[in-house]
């Protein structure tokens, strides 16, 4: 499981990057009838990507329900011109997807626009020139005026899947530690050790044994990825790790047989920032693994069996999965907005929201106080964590409620 | 000697008392019934003397000294839910507690290897908790206890879950120990066990020492008087001068009368002619008669 599990998370998230990319080029395409008795659409429609457009004077039912090779067929009204609103009448076996709707409206929205402009006396070449194609290709400029490529989406995907492994090596990891403290406590196996050992040795060498064993997993998937890059590349041709190399191949696209908008995400992937991505990323990985391995096992220490955690579970899983669902919308929506640099502060947020800032560059001073604060919280929840912990091991019966722990902390020994 | 003296301890929580000025020794070399109601302070005594938690009054000596955790190299302890990682190997278990006791890593081998040999065992080895039997679990719990040849052991409840055989295995394990010069504590609720092997008792209810002392003294203390005539042959027992009758079971062929005397006992009784007797004995209450009349069933849990 060691080698599969991760294997089988990276499968996961790759399908499902590879459905929301790659897939939007190649959706299978439409065959919509178009009968347009108006005569303004049939002859001018431009067919999109998806949806080819069949011109016919009329249709019957039966070819909508019996033919495969039509799946909707769209009616004009007979009188409409092109100074009245345009209503659609789609007919289909099955339901309008979002993005036929929009190519179908853009299509349609097109086509009369160019009439428009052409009755007010513009010439068609000049309404072809309007059609325009935008691009940002982004360059970053740093302190000492050197410049680089960047790419939002870039960016926002190396933050995703980064803050990603966090949360899940938070969860995965956190409930453990949670489930070894409740097997200890309720076969009594603690009263065993707790003889020998401080309670407090015994929770920080779980935790700690327990982030050992991510670290190990952490480099077994560094190991496999690395291994995958290169099997990659060779397939490709190309040395991803090579930036000349990639720079080469950009600058002679046939050779590398390319396409140039490919091989300018390629450039942008190279000038991330990947010694300071990977120390931030480890530090966060390890410390909000801390952080909350020291809150798990706490809850552990606290109850009797697994279903008793739920109570004390949700408020410290809250903050991570808020984090987690804001992070691709909002936080690399805007990585230096306010609401980003204070969930960035906060230990409860900062591991994962941190770290999809982090292609984005943020100021110095912000990551190494983020870091700051996190190593105090890391040591005043475990002090805290502790005195819980100490308590809770030697308590049955009943489940506790948030006075009895807070008491807990200033119990004596 | 003692090797234990427990000297006016008391515990207390938030809301209840768990031992309240409790005192007893244990004797060196012997056997010692730690008995009480669930809830009476046992539990908490255990933890003190395992050092998980400290008095709040009073303190423990070990051999005469004042106990500290030195000691503990020389408790071993069986908790009475057994306390084993389900998902580990025999032997790994072993060793890991055989070296939280203080062992080094040869010695632990060994003696894991000469345990397991004892109890038959040595195949399971490499296998993992939860694939043995639950008797197989309770005897790596035993030996868990025992491997580091501990002075003193606190045995919770140990026969739970084993069958007769696996339990005379244990019992003769543990005089075997005792015979080797342990001592050990015995906490549990089957009386039939206590009087079989405990040379010493103490018995806690609510909080407080409610008797202690050899088994014989505390059954005999409680005697009241109760005398038992087993015979055969025809008898009015009413008729009998000085005696109450407490109870009288006629069988087929000879009748047990319970009685005590009210005055100078009738010695015409054991002359009678109309009848044989086969038993006479004064009734010494058991442990099980100790436990009940000591402790009133309404304390809680």
């Amino acid at each position: 499981m060691t080698l599969l599990t991760p294997l089988l998370i990276a499968s996961f998230y790759g399908i499902i990057i590879w459905v929301n990319i790659g897939q939007s080029g190649s959706v299978e395409q439409q065959n919509i009838v178009l009968v347009d008795p108006s005569g303004v659409f049939s002859e001018r429609i431009v067919s999109p990507d998806n949806i080819r457009f069949i011109p016919q004077k009329s249709y019957s039912i039966e070819d909508l329900i019996y033919a495969d090779s039509i799946d909707a067929v769209i009616t004009v009204a007979q009188n409409y011109t092109i100074d009245k609103p345009l209503t659609l009448n789609y007919k289909s076996m099955g339901s309008l997807s979002v993005n036929s709707n929009a190519s179908i409206k853009d299509a349609f929205g097109t086509v009369i626009r160019d009439q428009k402009l052409s009755t007010m006396g513009i010439e068609q070449g000049a309404i072809d020139s309007l059609r325009s194609s935008v691009e940002i290709s982004q360059v970053k400029v740093d302190e000492n005026g050197d410049t680089k490529t960047s790419n939002a989406m870039i960016n926002s995907g190396v933050g995703m899947i980064l803050s990603m492994m966090i949360y899940f090596f938070i969860f995965l990891y956190g409930v453990q530690v949670m489930k070894g403290v409740i097997e200890e406590k309720t076969n009594r196996i603690v009263e065993l050790i707790v003889s020998t050992v401080k309670p407090f040795q015994l929770m920080m060498g779980k935790v700690i044994g327990i982030a050992l064993v991510g670290l190990t997993q952490l480099t077994i998937w560094i190991v496999l990825s690395g291994i995958l890059m290169a099997i990659i590349g060779v397939i490709v041709g190309i040395n991803f790790m090579d930036i000349n190399e990639l720079k080469n191949a950009a600058q002679n696209p046939d050779l590398s047989g390319m396409k140039l908008e490919d091989l300018e995400l390629l450039t942008a992937l190279q000038s991330l920032p990947y010694a300071k991505l990977f120390l931030s990323f480890l530090f966060y990985f390890v410390g909000g693994y801390l952080f909350y391995g020291a809150l798990f096992a706490a809850i552990g220490s606290a109850v009797d069996n697994e279903t008793d955690t739920q109570q004390f579970m949700l408020p410290i899983t809250m903050p991570l999965v808020f984090s987690i669902a804001i992070s691709f919308s909002l936080i690399s929506g805007d990585p230096h907005g306010t609401l980003a640099t204070w969930m960035s502060m906060i230990p409860l947020t900062s591991p994962i929201v941190m770290m999809v800032r982090m292609p984005f560059e943020p100021d110095l001073w912000q990551v190494l106080l983020s870091m700051l604060i996190l190593i105090l919280s890391i040591i005043g929840v475990t002090w805290m964590a502790g005195k819980i912990y100490r308590t809770g091991i030697l308590m049955y019966g009943k489940k506790p409620t948030y006075k009895e722990l807070a008491k807990w902390l200033f119990y004596k020994n | 000697m003692e090797i234990i003296q427990v000297k006016e301890v008391s515990k207390f929580y938030a809301n209840h008392t768990a031992l309240n000025n409790v005192s007893f020794d244990v004797p060196k070399g012997k056997i010692f019934g730690l008995l009480g109601p669930n809830g009476a302070g046992k539990t908490s005594l255990i933890r003190i003397i395992n050092q998980i938690t400290a008095p709040d009054q009073g303190e423990i000596l070990f051999n005469g000294q004042l106990l500290t955790k030195e000691h503990i190299k020389q408790i071993g302890y069986l908790p009475e839910e057994r306390g084993l990682y389900k998902k580990m190997s025999v032997y790994d278990q072993l060793m890991y507690f055989a070296r939280l006791r203080g062992m080094n890593r040869t010695d632990a081998h060994q003696r894991i290897h000469n345990w397991l040999e004892k109890f038959e065992a040595t195949t399971w080895k490499k296998k993992k908790i939860e694939e043995l039997s639950k008797g197989m679990q309770q005897k790596i719990q035993f030996i868990v206890t025992v491997m580091h040849n501990p002075d003193f052991i606190i045995l919770d409840e140990p026969f739970t879950g084993f069958d007769p055989k696996n339990t005379q295995l244990i019992k003769d394990e543990i005089l075997n120990l005792k015979a080797n010069g342990a001592s050990i504590m015995l906490s549990t609720h089957r009386m039939e066990n206590v009087e079989a092997i405990c040379d010493n008792v103490v018995l806690l209810n609510k909080a407080k020492v409610v008797t202690q002392g050899s088994v014989m003294d505390v059954r005999n203390s409680l005697k009241d008087n109760t005398f038992s005539l087993t015979y055969t042959g025809q008898l009015d027992p009413t008729q009998i001068a000085h005696i109450e009758v407490k109870n009288l079971a006629q069988r087929q062929t000879d009748a047990t009368l319970l009685f005590s005397y009210t005055g100078k006992p009738d010695i015409q009784l054991f002359n009678d002619p109309r009848i044989n007797i086969t038993e006479y004995r004064e009734v010494i209450p058991s442990m099980q008669d100790v436990f009940l009349t000591l402790t009133d069933n309404s304390s809680d849990e």
